[in-house]
């Protein structure tokens, strides 16, 4: 028990993390391809059209997990920067700094592929559903998070920060999303049925969930090959990347 | 295996522009983001060993020169 | 405890008083940006009725964005700030204080003036009653919300963009209940359900955002 958390402790500084982090991005990328391919496999050969959507609601094995992946990036970044900001751990801020990227990139890539998906469906681009909305509201706290990191020259004061934008998110999401759910069912509108397909058959379902590891594993792996450059960015002062980048003759020094 | 065509798997029914269009993107975005980073990342790891190898030329003008050659 | 709130009330009053001009040009803003939309969109009552909710509350929060980077600035830069983070009162206290001057020299005329420009929508005298007095409510919360922006952008280099772009979205809520209390009234369906999760926000707002607020000048002090 005291050994295992030792190990864990041991990985949380970058010197440690760095290489452990060089060796999985291969195993993650590897797994992000075999996902994707069996997902992408059952998702466009094996499963059949549906009935009352046609095969435009093939994007959906693209659509739900770009949105899943959205809002799970964010809850994993905000909970990074709040370990971050409880311990004053080095690792956390960057772990938040190297994922908030990409989850804007699912965010958009969501609200994308929901346009491309609602133009046949409902036929209109855009409407304003509560969830398309609270999308779009995702976007702009990733947008806002990266601005605040990007602004801000020292790396310490813009994990803490960034930190506490975060976290403060993280509690407006609900207040958010519950808000524009309110607003969504005064307003309707238009008699658009934005109910999905109810009974979703059983290879459709799991065409989905493959391309949503493949998603996961794709952002982890990601995330990671940035963390590793904010590392070494971050840390070049020190000896371990010194050491690393300019390997010195044995003896020298 | 569902489709009977090459040509009826690219038509997605009607819908091929809308399906082909986010698949399209989202594989662009998923190529383009990996090979920014690493790009990036070559370009500070070029930088930062620049930097180091001037340091330590500073230092130590002798080792500097034996390493280089 | 309270007499600390008031007595940062009371001085950042006293500051705002001797900076007057702010303030006006502050409102001045708002009823420019009211003003052009029936310029943009054309005359029809009816039109103009609809849009009115949404038209003056999206001016009310981005008149009430101009002066926060304001707010803890002037503090920040002759240093009182660093001696009030050292005081053994609570920091958090301070901030409320800071937070509730601001909503008296922002979001109060905010609201009185409202009405005014209700009038120029074709409002009926129930609907600009509600609408005062979802300004007044929902306005503490844009203060509150701001600071924690405002604390975050301190002594950043493009501080006012990225002030709006934090606070904006975090906005939102309040947006929505605020323009809906008032739509709520022209549709004939009554603002009670709206101003009380309005004053909901207010309260949550004042009441968590400063210990928010605390937090992040603590960390652009350090």
């Amino acid at each position: 028990m005291s050994n295992r958390l030792i190990n864990w402790f041991k990985y949380a500084s970058p010197q440690s993390f760095y290489p452990l982090a060089g060796k999985l991005i291969p195993w993650f990328w590897a797994l992000a391809a075999v996902f994707g391919i069996a997902g992408l496999y059952i998702g466009f050969l094996v499963a059949p059209i549906d009935a009352q959507q046609g095969e435009g609601y093939r994007i959906i094995f693209l659509h739900v997990p770009t949105s899943w992946m959205s809002m799970f990036i964010y809850l994993v970044m905000a909970f990074w920067a709040g370990l971050g900001l409880a311990f004053n751990t080095r690792l956390s801020g960057m772990m938040a700094q190297a994922l908030a990227p990409t989850g804007a990139l699912m965010a958009f890539l969501s609200l994308w592929t929901g346009a491309l998906w609602g133009k046949p469906m409902w036929g209109t681009w855009w409407v304003w559903d509560a969830r398309l909305t609270s999308e779009l509201i995702l976007l702009f706290l990733y947008i806002g998070f990266i601005a605040l990191q990007a602004a801000i020259d020292d790396p310490r004061r813009a994990d803490k920060a960034g930190a506490i934008l975060a976290l403060v998110g993280v509690v407006n999401i609900p207040i958010i999303y519950f808000s524009v759910k309110w607003w969504n069912t005064l307003h309707q509108g238009a008699s658009v049925s934005l109910t999905k397909a109810p009974s979703m058959a059983q290879t459709m379902l799991w065409g989905m969930l493959l391309c949503a590891l493949a998603c996961w594993m794709y952002s982890i792996a990601v995330a990671l090959m940035r963390a590793r450059s904010i590392m070494l960015e971050r840390e070049r002062h020190t000896e371990w990347v010194r050491a690393l980048l300019d390997p010195q003759p044995a003896g020298k020094e | 295996m569902y489709w009977n065509s090459f040509s009826d798997f690219i038509a997605m029914g009607t819908h091929g522009p809308y399906v082909w269009g986010s698949f399209g993107v989202m594989a662009l975005l998923m190529i383009l983001e990996p090979w920014l980073i690493a790009r990036g990342r070559k370009g500070l790891i070029a930088r930062l060993k620049r930097q180091f190898r001037a340091e330590r030329a500073e230092r130590n003008p002798m080792d500097s020169r034996r390493s280089r050659n | 405890m309270l007499t600390l709130v008031r007595a940062v009330i009371g001085r950042d009053l006293r500051l705002a008083m001797r900076r007057q001009a702010d303030i006006v040009s502050a409102l001045f803003f708002f009823i420019i940006v009211v003003s052009l939309f029936p310029l943009g969109i054309g005359p029809e009552p009816d039109l103009l009725r609809k849009l009115a909710p949404g038209v003056l509350w999206v001016a009310a929060l981005l008149a009430t964005m101009l002066s926060l980077p304001r707010l803890f600035a002037d503090d920040h830069r002759d240093g009182t700030l660093e001696q009030l983070a050292l005081a053994p009162q609570p920091l958090g206290l301070v901030v409320l204080g800071k937070v509730l001057a601001h909503w008296l020299v922002s979001g109060l005329p905010l609201a009185l003036l409202a009405p005014v420009l209700g009038l120029q929508f074709d409002l009926d005298s129930e609907a600009l009653w509600v609408l005062t007095g979802a300004l007044l409510i929902g306005t503490p919360a844009l203060s509150g919300i701001g600071a924690i922006g405002a604390a975050l952008t301190l002594g950043v280099r493009g501080g006012g963009v990225l002030l709006s772009l934090l606070v904006l979205p975090l906005y939102i809520p309040v947006l929505i209940f605020g323009a809906g209390a008032v739509d709520a009234t022209v549709t004939g369906m009554g603002p009670q359900a709206h101003l009380s999760l309005l004053g909901a926000l207010a309260l949550g707002g004042l009441f968590f955002a400063p210990w928010a607020t605390a937090a992040a000048l603590r960390i652009a002090l350090e």
